[in-house]
């Protein structure tokens, strides 16, 4: 079976800026699999082409065997690829189950009504906010807000599930919870690639982690490889830190 | 050659739409609000030069200066007392508030001067002036030259003078600018009134080469927001390649669809723009 | 739902009977009321479900009195005419929704005010088809009262506006309306949620166009003569806007009941005030629009709460 999500030389282009420069990375099913890379690496640009919001610049972006270059956000969302906001975007005056419920609708292929309800009750039962289902969205604190999202993200039915910075801006009880409820989720077969600050997060959840620098991936293995591997410390803590380490080491 | 002459027509037509434009172009960038009742204030300018020459004999030229303070401070007084309040508003509500304050103006207009079309004519006439083959009437040209002057005017306020930075500092970043000190309310109340002044003030300039009645304000409104499109939002010189470019499509296109066409011609370059190039020809980004 | 089905069938019906008592001119006033009807709950589609601020009746309403006035003058029988006035709206609506649909805010709203413009000139110029500025002249039914006509005219709106009402509860209560509701509240949310956002606007946009066009059809019908500055009046355009402000955007009933109080507001200012009818109307849109903008029914929630 070929590998659920493949990336080929993908890169974009911004004007004269690239943002993303010859990706390659191919993301087995299953797998829990960490994006991270200092602040402008070009993440969320990656995530973007992905999910159809921006379209590569070059390169090719294979998923579940097909070609989805050329797909805009809503066919992207509708094959299974799900995912969720670094800046929580829900429907404000909608309520809590409604925007789940739109999210089963559109993208997980449920119908209007009772249906959709149902199984946004489901979702939100796991993510604990059942309580909340029938308040309106805009009232959420910022932790419910990004468990609203993890709910949205779930009903789309997805096979790949992205998560952007799920954990920024949370206190520590909260990102504990957040984690159960991922390493839940990925017990179930989803496959997940998370964006990170959180170096906490990436290694207890990941099988395997992948680093973007300058919109270039530099490195790629375990979470044990990837922290002691010298062009990552690099990229992060720049030159003399990484060439110290190397003369300790 | 009668092309040349057909482009300078345009161009001079251009340089009075600059100055219509620039005033719209500042208040639609920097407050995000779309001035419906700027065609009426221009139309508003036109009928004060009009009365003050017939009536008083002051010369049009000189008419641009009363018109100039008194449109100031009627656009101050409207964004404090009126439109201030819906600053933030969803653009629908924006709109009808100035759509409904439109309607107050050109019905009291019509009510006031009949829909009878005026013209201004000076007496005596400045005549025609030749440049090789082309030929221009006086007062055109020199409504053109004065339609450039206060736009270039209105480009030094804002790049050199203290409220001129505040100015762009608040259409920039509206909130840093707060934070260092700039009084947000007063500079869009002073944007207003700057965008008011600079219709009032194309008024008189217009009203020695138009006819001039109440029904005119939306076509000069709809000039002014295709003026927006072509040259980029919030910029004066983007208001200045914008008129002049409108100027001169619209002098070949009554030549080549005829004048009847005008709209239509405007609109459909209008969509264009949009769809292929929506931050304009200079390619500044403005507000959605 | 049915809630709400039960009420518009109770108050259809009781509209159905007022050509029983009334005389002349409250008829004409009921087919103002029930055309404005149409206008505000068309606009409802794209203005009020998906949050697009457009200004194009008027330009629906004119291209509908049109084409059913060519076809009229061709002549076809009447609700040919307004059927194909209905499916030409429907088409250019279509055509015009894929191109201006793409814009957003204030950009979308003055492309859609021009639209009527731009038709008025064409319609000007197409003298040979639609008499330009000369106007055009209908056929008048023969073989009727006059008082027969009024009562067919008032029947012919009163249908189209339970046609109106129909298709607007049933957006309301459906996919459709709820990926519209989606895309009013944030619209890249809900693409990324899977709404086909570009067919959802279109969709809305033909329904805010196909019923404002065989509003205007019938209209013409009505009036037996049409010209351009009438029919495109930018004013329709204002009006369903201000109406379903006055109603309020959130309930079905809303533009309906919207349309019956600007008519109330609206007559006594045309008796009284000929003169100063545009200014007043822009008092009101202004006063509306800074102390009740979301609308009357709000004032009853906000009396509750």
């Amino acid at each position: 079976m070929s590998a659920l999500l493949e990336l080929k030389g993908v890169s974009r282009r911004f004007g004269g800026l690239t943002a993303v420069s010859g990706v390659d990375l191919s993301v087995e099913r299953g797998e829990v699999i960490g994006l991270i890379g200092p602040n402008g690496a070009g993440k969320t640009t990656l995530v973007n082409v992905i999910t159809g919001v921006h379209r590569a610049s070059s390169g090719a972006v294979l998923f579940d065997g097909e070609d989805v270059t050329a797909l805009k956000p809503f066919q992207a969302a509708r094959r299974g690829i799900a995912r969720t906001f670094q800046i929580v975007q829900p429907f404000p005056e909608m309520t809590v189950a409604e925007n789940v419920a739109a999210a089963a609708m559109f993208a997980g292929a449920a119908s209007y009504g009772r249906e959709a309800r149902e199984i946004a009750l489901e979702h939100l039962g796991f993510v604990g906010l059942a309580e909340m289902a029938d308040n309106r969205a805009a009232s959420l604190t910022l932790a419910m807000r990004k468990r609203l999202e993890l709910a949205k993200g779930l009903a789309m039915r997805p096979k790949l599930l992205l998560l952007d910075e799920v954990n920024a801006g949370l206190n520590a009880t909260e990102v504990d919870h957040a984690l159960g409820l991922i390493r839940s989720i990925a017990a179930r077969g989803v496959t997940i690639l998370i964006i990170e600050h959180l170096m906490k997060v990436v290694l207890s959840l990941c099988t395997r982690i992948v680093v973007l620098h300058h919109g270039e991936l530099i490195a790629s293995g375990t979470p044990e490889s990837i922290v002691r591997d010298p062009r990552v410390i690099q990229a992060y803590l720049g030159r003399r830190y990484a060439a110290a380490e190397a003369a300790n080491g | 050659m009668l092309s040349l002459q057909i482009l300078a027509n345009g161009l001079v037509l251009g340089g009075l739409y600059a100055c219509i434009a620039a005033g719209f172009s500042l208040v639609w960038g920097v407050l995000n609000v779309i001035n419906i009742l700027h065609g009426s204030f221009i139309v508003l300018g036109g009928y004060l030069a009009f009365y003050a020459y017939v009536k008083l004999g002051i010369h049009p030229f000189v008419s641009i200066l009363i018109a100039a303070p008194i449109f100031f401070l009627l656009g101050y007084a409207l964004q404090r007392a009126l439109i201030n309040r819906m600053i933030a508003a969803p653009v629908l509500l924006t709109l009808s508030l100035t759509f409904g304050l439109d309607l107050m103006l050109s019905n009291g207009m019509l009510f006031a001067f009949t829909a009878d079309f005026k013209k201004l004519n000076l007496d005596p006439p400045l005549g025609v002036v030749s440049l090789g083959t082309i030929v221009l009437p006086v007062d055109r040209l020199i409504a053109m030259l004065l339609a450039l002057a206060l736009t270039g005017l209105l480009y030094l306020v804002l790049s050199k003078s203290r409220i001129g930075r505040a100015i762009v500092a608040v259409r920039m970043d509206r909130e840093a600018a707060a934070l260092m000190g700039v009084n947000v309310k007063r500079i869009y109340a002073v944007t207003f009134g700057l965008g008011a002044l600079m219709a009032g003030a194309s008024g008189p300039l217009l009203a020695m080469i138009f006819p001039i009645s109440p029904l005119s304000g939306p076509v000069y409104l709809g000039k002014a927001f295709v003026i927006c499109v072509l040259g980029g939002l919030g910029s004066v010189p983007g208001a200045m390649i914008g008129g002049l470019a409108l100027g001169v499509v619209e002098s070949f296109g009554a030549l080549w669809f005829g004048p009847e066409h005008a709209i239509t011609l405007s609109f459909t370059l209008l969509i264009l723009m949009l769809l292929f190039r929506p931050t304009g020809l200079l390619g500044r980004s403005g507000y959605s | 739902m049915k809630r709400s089905i039960l009420m518009a069938a109770v108050l259809f019906a009781l509209l159905a009977l007022l050509p029983l008592g009334a005389d002349a001119y409250w008829l004409r006033l009921g087919t103002i009321m029930l055309m404005y009807g149409v206008l505000a709950m068309a606009w409802n589609f794209i203005g009020g479900m998906a949050g697009y601020p457009s200004f194009a009746s008027a330009a629906f309403f004119g291209l509908g009195a049109y084409a059913g006035a060519v076809a009229q003058k061709f002549g076809m029988p009447m609700p040919v005419a307004w059927a194909l006035a209905a499916l030409l709206a429907l088409l250019f609506a279509a055509l015009l929704g894929l191109a201006l649909l793409r814009l957003r805010g204030h950009y979308f709203a003055i492309a859609s005010l021009v639209v009527a413009e731009v038709l008025r000139e064409l319609v000007n110029s197409a003298t040979d088809l639609t008499g330009g500025g000369m106007g055009l002249n209908l056929p008048v039914p023969s073989g009727s009262t006059i008082s027969g006509q009024a009562a067919f005219f008032y029947y012919a709106m009163l249908g189209l506006a339970v046609i109106t009402f129909g298709a607007m509860l049933a957006t309301v209560h459906s996919r459709l309306g709820f990926g519209l509701r989606c895309i009013q509240q944030n619209e890249s949310a809900a693409d990324m949620l899977g709404v086909n956002t570009t067919a959802y606007k279109v969709a809305a946009f033909v329904l805010s166009g196909v019923f404002v066009g065989a509003a205007g059809a019938i209209y013409a019908s009505w009036v037996h003569y049409i010209e351009p500055p009438d029919v495109f009046d930018v004013l329709y355009s204002i009006k369903a806007i201000v109406m379903v402000l006055l109603g309020g955007a959130g309930s079905v009933f809303g533009p309906l009941l919207g349309a019956a109080l600007f008519l109330s507001l609206e007559e006594l200012v045309w008796r009284n005030y000929l003169q100063v009818h545009t200014g007043v109307l822009g008092l009101m849109i202004v006063l509306l629009v800074l102390f009740l903008p979301k609308g009357v029914l709000a004032l009853k929630a906000k009396g509750r709460g």
